[in-house]
């Protein structure tokens, strides 16, 4: 059914760490190795090896350049998956109930039994999460990984979606953003994680945390005593240095 | 957004459609139609027409077509999918129409129910079909008030125009009054889409890149790299922009043949007469239907969707 849920048992999600995310786009192609034999299989790729090739992917990495005062341009990655909105718009506008929000944990899943193929769904996402398949004639997207997650055939600590278990940088962390005490509703709580796009008022789960704050001094980024006086920073450096900066700046 | 041709010619063709349905109803329901059954047939089964094209043309973009049926389920939350039923709802009194135009049936009360059912579900049918846009908030140029009210005007004067044609062909006394809900209907229609485009130039979505990213505003920041070479579905389907230049040039002439050409050829037809008459409201209908595509063209390839805002957009 496409009304959703008043509330979900819990709030599956993913926190992004947009500090430490590099840009190496291993989860995207982790998450379409997974996904092309999992729950929303085939990943159809057309022409992948000719001059026009396209694909359904479930995450992107899109790459920012951030204008900051007094500094030069900083770059941010940032990946983008179906953030599994609360009040998912792409769920209700949907005619045929192909598109449905899971009362248990707050998935955002798509029917390919029954999805029509309309596109409405996609035209109602703000976030570029929906993925038609031109070749299946349905619409696909982010899983969550539902068949990794749930999965008991795996070792439990691989029980974690495919974009989050193969980050390298450790940038993507998976759990139940509905629950306060949770590692990720701490994470995201202390580093002051937020929603995408809030005025688009689909109340999305996944939280993403924002780069800190540039560091500008050599302390900043523990640099000792030594370096920071070759840097012009006498306090805390030896009598020599002190001498011989003495003599040098006269 | 893409302008997909299928869609463009359903909500057309269909709106049309309806509105030739709206206004055969009405002048039935004041008693002002000619008691001339292939005249009746001939308007009812154009309306016909028009809206099962529009509908089956609809279906042509699904992926699963076979499957359209489960589309009419979701009428509790989806505008899709209330507008389904409600299409289909509005076939019984038009069959109906058709039915007692065809037996010759002059029971007035009858008429009055069936013709009154016509215009009701006809309406709704389209306020439904508008819904579908005017309810997405990812587009700023479709969620707005413009969306439903154009759907409306759009479809009453397409059907007003169409019946201007048959009125005139076949010289009945009606005809002027026809004319005159034509000529209505252009006019409030020319000004609610120069009213409509002047509200797109500053009309901005309140997404910007600092909402959608979360990192600053326009001009802070900027897309340094796309996730990838190539283009994708979605920057295909929700990606297209088209040129301002071409634009303003396409609105023009949506309005030179949408709407002013069929007010004057409409005005000759009033005043001239015989078969100039017929000529002249034949190429009103001709006119009209070429601009209204271009119009609904434009509706599309105008509307910008806010995830172009992680391609490259600053604003949406
Ligand atoms: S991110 Fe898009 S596809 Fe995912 S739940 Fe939200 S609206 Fe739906
Ligand atoms: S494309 Fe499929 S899932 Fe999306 S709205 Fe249409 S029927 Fe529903
Ligand atoms: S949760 Fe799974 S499906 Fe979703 S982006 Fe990550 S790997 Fe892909």
């Amino acid at each position: 059914m496409t009304s959703l849920p008043t509330t979900t048992e819990k709030k599956l999600g993913l926190v992004i760490d947009l500090d430490i995310c590099v840009g190496c786009h291993a989860c995207a192609v982790n998450c379409k190795e997974w996904n092309t034999s999992g729950h929303s299989a085939p990943l159809t790729d057309k022409d992948p090896y000719g001059g026009d090739p396209a694909g359904v992917w479930f995450n992107r990495i899109h790459t920012f350049e951030v204008r900051e005062e007094n500094s030069n341009g900083r770059t941010v990655h940032f990946p983008k998956s179906c953030l599994h909105c609360e009040a998912a718009p792409c769920v209700t506008v949907c005619p045929t109930g192909a598109s449905y929000k899971r009362e248990e944990d707050g998935i955002v899943l798509v029917n390919a039994d029954t999805c029509i193929g309309c596109k409405l769904c996609s035209w109602a996402c703000p976030y570029g999460a929906r993925e038609y398949d031109d070749s299946a004639g349905v619409m696909k997207k982010c899983t969550l990984c539902i068949d990794k997650i749930y999965n008991e055939t795996l070792r439990p600590e691989s029980r974690v979606p495919a974009c989050v278990s193969t980050c390298p940088a450790g940038a993507r962390h998976f759990g139940d953003l509905g629950d306060p005490d949770s590692e990720v509703s701490k994470l995201s709580a202390a580093r002051g994680g937020y929603a995408l796009m809030p005025e688009q008022d689909c109340k999305p789960v996944n939280r993403y945390l924002p780069p800190r704050p540039r560091k500008k001094e050599a302390a900043d980024i523990g640099a000792s005593a030594e370096v920071r006086a070759k840097d012009g920073n006498l306090e805390g450096a030896g009598l020599l240095a002190r001498l011989v900066d003495r003599v040098l700046s006269r | 957004m893409h302008p997909a041709k299928s869609v463009i010619f359903f909500t057309t063709a269909s709106g049309a459609g309806y509105g030739l349905l709206i206004w055969f109803a009405l002048f039935g329901l004041l008693n002002r139609m000619p008691l001339d059954r292939d005249f009746a047939l001939v308007v009812l089964g154009v309306a016909f027409t028009l809206v099962t094209a529009g509908l089956l043309s609809s279906t042509a973009h699904l992926g699963h077509p076979e499957r359209a049926w489960r589309a009419l389920s979701q009428w509790k939350t989806s505008w899709l999918s209330r507008e389904g039923v409600a299409a289909i709802l509005a076939y019984l009194p038009m069959f109906a129409y058709g039915y007692i135009w065809f037996m010759g049936i002059q029971d007035r009360n009858l008429v009055a129910v069936v013709a009154g059912a016509s215009i009701v579900l006809s309406l709704v049918t389209v306020y439904c079909t508008a819904m579908i846009y005017a309810s997405l908030k990812t587009i700023r140029a479709w969620h707005n008030g413009y969306t439903v009210g154009g759907y409306l005007i759009f479809s009453l004067m397409t059907g007003a125009v169409l019946l201007t044609f048959f009125a005139h062909l076949r010289q009945y006394d009606m005809r002027d009054e026809v004319s005159a809900a034509a000529l209505l209907t252009l006019g409030v229609g020319l000004f609610l889409k120069q009213f409509y485009w002047r509200f797109l130039q500053t009309a901005s979505s309140p997404s910007d890149i600092g909402t959608a990213t979360g990192l600053g505003g326009p001009g802070k920041t900027t897309l340094l790299e796309g996730p990838h070479t190539e283009s994708n579905y979605l920057m295909d389907e929700m990606g297209f922009r088209i040129a301002r230049k071409h634009a303003d040039k396409l609105r023009v002439y949506a309005s030179m043949l949408g709407f002013v050409l069929p007010i004057v050829l409409i005005v000759m037809a009033v005043f001239l007469g015989g078969w100039v008459e017929i000529l002249c409201t034949l190429f009103a209908v001709a006119f009209c239907a070429v601009g209204i595509l271009l119009e609904r063209w434009l509706f599309f390839a105008e509307a910008r969707h806010v995830v172009t805002l992680y391609y490259g957009a600053a604003r949406a």
